[in-house]
């Protein structure tokens, strides 16, 4: 199992990586400071609120939205697939690119194929996956996964994709970003002008007249929707919005949070498959989603537009890098869906491994109360006995039993003082690296009892 | 006005002077203070770490050793979020409704209750020393205070104020995640340490009590000659 602690100490230890993650989700969050004190704090404020109200209501009568968006998309030509889990998904993807008889699908940017693990999926099918988004690109190349939900190599300096890129596409050494950008284009082109399919996410799907909405900064999307002669879109069932009218506060509140854009390069609307001629499928992803849409605690988590600003205003993920929390999505919003998709098991560390600074919270576009959830998943992580610690069990039943009895509070006082100095001279996981105060001679209440009454 | 102290246990045990110093300062004002000695803590370090039912035992005996007092002061913005924030939210007893909703809306951490409920920002301090002013999360985003502290502290006479760039950044305490996470919780802190230092500061004030037992315990590791002091006993100096 991913033994979160010790990815963190890696991490931690490699200064470079860390010089890395500093510099660059603080670039990110100037960047984004920016654009929203140019578009005012009332407004902003606004937006956020408005999204949280449509993505309310949304997420309150997702069964009405999505049959809508299945009904019209369905008139409009559009193969629509309800996939429960993971491996329905892949499945349906791998059996289109057979007929097609693909030995390769180009892809864009799409964080819900990583959940589902399609690349895997298609590697073990004998079909090639070949990721066409620049960061995405890098993370393939390297053979790593993302580390963030919209800056995939965010963890990689420029001087890491050079040598990558010296290295796997036996080129001449170079960091300039234009001339990488540039060979990564020439090695791709080839591809999607050959390619028979191609897979893309999804940022919103509008129910009243199924368009199918995909922002990005590359083209990469727009190639790999429209030279292939299938298109595969993949979205989680949350995607979905009610109506056209409500995708304008998405699209201010998106690019700002993600990028520090005002506005992504592109913005494409898919509407349906007649016009092109081309083949479009939608896969529909459920994975543990309507379970989590049944529990009123957390469904808010469905709430999310995976902006990645969580993730840049975290001063733990700043720190320790995203590949440490183990699955695909990172940061705050990791912490609470992959103990939530994956398991309290597998993400028990998770929900722990946050100081609740509530950063996450003021930062999120759409007003996901991301410190509290993570706050409720501690409990849920501790009652389900996903991860036992007899220890700190036994010492909170002394700590309630001393604590509810105030004679009790002032003799454990009493005891603590008697002990010599030494026994606050070692505090495990406290003083390695910081020193421990000693009781102050009189507390508090002593001192009340006796001067201050 | 009658003001109860509210004292938490970390102040009560390695802090006590804190507490004696709001004590002074209230007084100093002309105001009545009473401590309710029952009290003992607010339940959060049980909350925070996911032991929900043993919380609720110590969080129910707060609310009625508090039941009868209608203001309620204390010198924690993280112990003043448990009470005014999350009982509220959590502790669901229909017996205890009404007392919590009362001590929820009654509690005011110390900075708050002088600028915003006794409209006071000058308290006489003087404090002839450079500080800077580090912003608590608690107090900062669940109680949304600011500027109230700044303004304290901007009145003490012969205090010269200073801001480092990363005062809003947690501090890396969080509780049991300093010591479940101690590399962590570490490298926040010396980051924190890092804008401290750059400001040039003899002293390193904040509202809570535990922020300040983090940070002070990885500046005496390091041997750096600042100190670390609660504001209120920056504002009880004279």
């Amino acid at each position: 199992m991913h033994d979160f602690k010790q990815a963190a100490h890696d991490n931690l230890t490699n200064t470079h990586l860390r010089q890395t993650l500093r510099k660059s989700t603080r670039t990110s969050l100037l960047k984004r400071s920016q654009v929203v004190q140019e578009l005012g704090e009332d407004t902003w404020q606004q937006l956020r609120r408005r999204a949280h109200q449509i993505k309310k209501e949304t997420i309150a009568h997702l069964d009405e939205y999505l049959e809508q968006l299945e009904a019209h998309l369905t008139e409009q030509g559009v193969q629509v697939f309800w996939a429960e889990t993971a491996a329905e998904a892949n499945d349906y993807i791998i059996q289109l690119a057979k007929r097609e008889g693909a030995s390769f699908v180009v892809k864009s940017k799409s964080m819900t194929t990583e959940e589902i693990d399609l690349n895997p999926a298609l590697q073990a099918a004998g079909i090639n996956p070949i990721e066409t988004d620049l960061g995405e690109y890098i993370v393939q190349l390297a053979g790593e996964r993302p580390s963030h939900i919209t800056a995939p190599a965010l963890h990689k300096s420029r001087e890491d994709i050079a040598r990558l890129f010296q290295e796997k596409l036996g080129i001449d050494y170079t960091d300039n970003p234009q001339e990488l950008t540039k060979i990564a284009r020439q090695k791709l082109r080839q591809k999607f002008l050959t390619a028979k399919i191609g897979v893309s996410g999804v940022n919103f799907a509008i129910a009243e007249n199924g368009t199918l909405v995909v922002i990005e900064n590359e083209a990469n999307a727009r190639l790999c929707m429209t030279l292939p002669d299938v298109h595969v879109a993949v979205m989680g069932i949350e995607k979905v919005i009610p109506k056209l009218e409500h995708l304008p506060t998405f699209l201010r509140l998106l690019p700002r949070s993600a990028t520090g854009q005002k506005f992504t390069s592109y913005v494409s609307l898919i509407r349906g498959a007649q016009s092109s001629g081309k083949a479009v499928h939608l896969v529909l992803l459920d994975n543990g989603r309507s379970e989590m849409l049944a529990d009123p605690r957390f469904h808010q988590a469905l709430y999310c537009i995976r902006c990645g600003a969580c993730l840049n205003t975290c001063p733990v993920y700043q720190r320790v890098g995203g590949h440490t929390y183990g699955w695909v999505y990172p940061g705050p919003i990791g912490a609470i869906l992959t103990p939530k998709y994956q398991g309290l098991t597998q993400g028990k560390d998770l929900p722990f491994a946050s100081s609740l600074c509530g950063s996450c919270t003021d930062i999120c576009p759409v007003q996901i109360d991301l410190h509290h959830l993570l706050l409720w998943l501690r409990q849920a992580v501790v009652s389900s006995g996903s991860d036992r610690h007899l220890i700190e069990a036994v010492a909170m039943k002394f700590w309630t039993i001393t604590m509810i009895s105030p004679l009790l509070y002032r003799l454990a006082s009493r005891l603590v003082r008697w002990l010599p100095q030494r026994a606050f001279h070692y505090i495990p996981g406290w003083t390695e690296t910081r020193d421990f105060p000693s009781p102050a001679p009189k507390t508090f209440r002593e001192i009340w009892n006796e001067s201050l009454k | 006005m009658k003001i109860a102290l509210f004292v938490p246990c970390i102040v009560d045990q390695f802090y006590p002077h804190v507490a004696v110093s709001a004590v002074r300062i209230l007084r100093r004002l002309g105001h009545e203070v009473v401590f309710p000695v029952e009290q003992t803590c607010c339940g959060q370090p049980a909350f925070n770490s996911g032991y929900h039912a043993e919380a609720r035992r110590v969080a129910k005996r707060l609310v009625k050793v508090f039941s009868g007092a209608d203001s309620i002061v204390s010198v924690s913005g993280s112990c003043t979020t448990m009470v005014t924030c999350f009982y509220p939210k959590w502790l669901m007893d229909p017996a205890l409704a009404g007392d919590v909703r009362h001590i929820a809306s009654h509690m005011y951490e110390f900075s708050d209750f002088l600028v915003n409920q006794l409209q006071t920002v000058d308290v006489g301090a003087r404090f002839p020393h450079k500080v800077t002013y580090h912003d608590a999360c608690h107090g900062l985003r669940e109680l949304r205070i600011k500027s109230e502290p700044r303004q304290l502290l901007a009145a003490v006479r012969e205090l010269e104020l200073v801001e480092m760039d990363n005062a809003e950044e947690c501090c890396g305490f969080g509780g049991t995640f300093a010591v479940k996470f101690t590399e962590i919780s570490t490298a926040m802190g010396n980051d924190k340490i890092t804008g401290v230092c750059a400001t040039g500061a003899d002293y390193l004030t904040a509202g809570d009590s535990s922020c300040l037992m983090h940070l002070n315990g990885l500046l005496k590791r390091q041997n750096i000659p600042i100190q670390t002091i609660h504001y209120a006993e920056i504002l009880a100096n004279q």
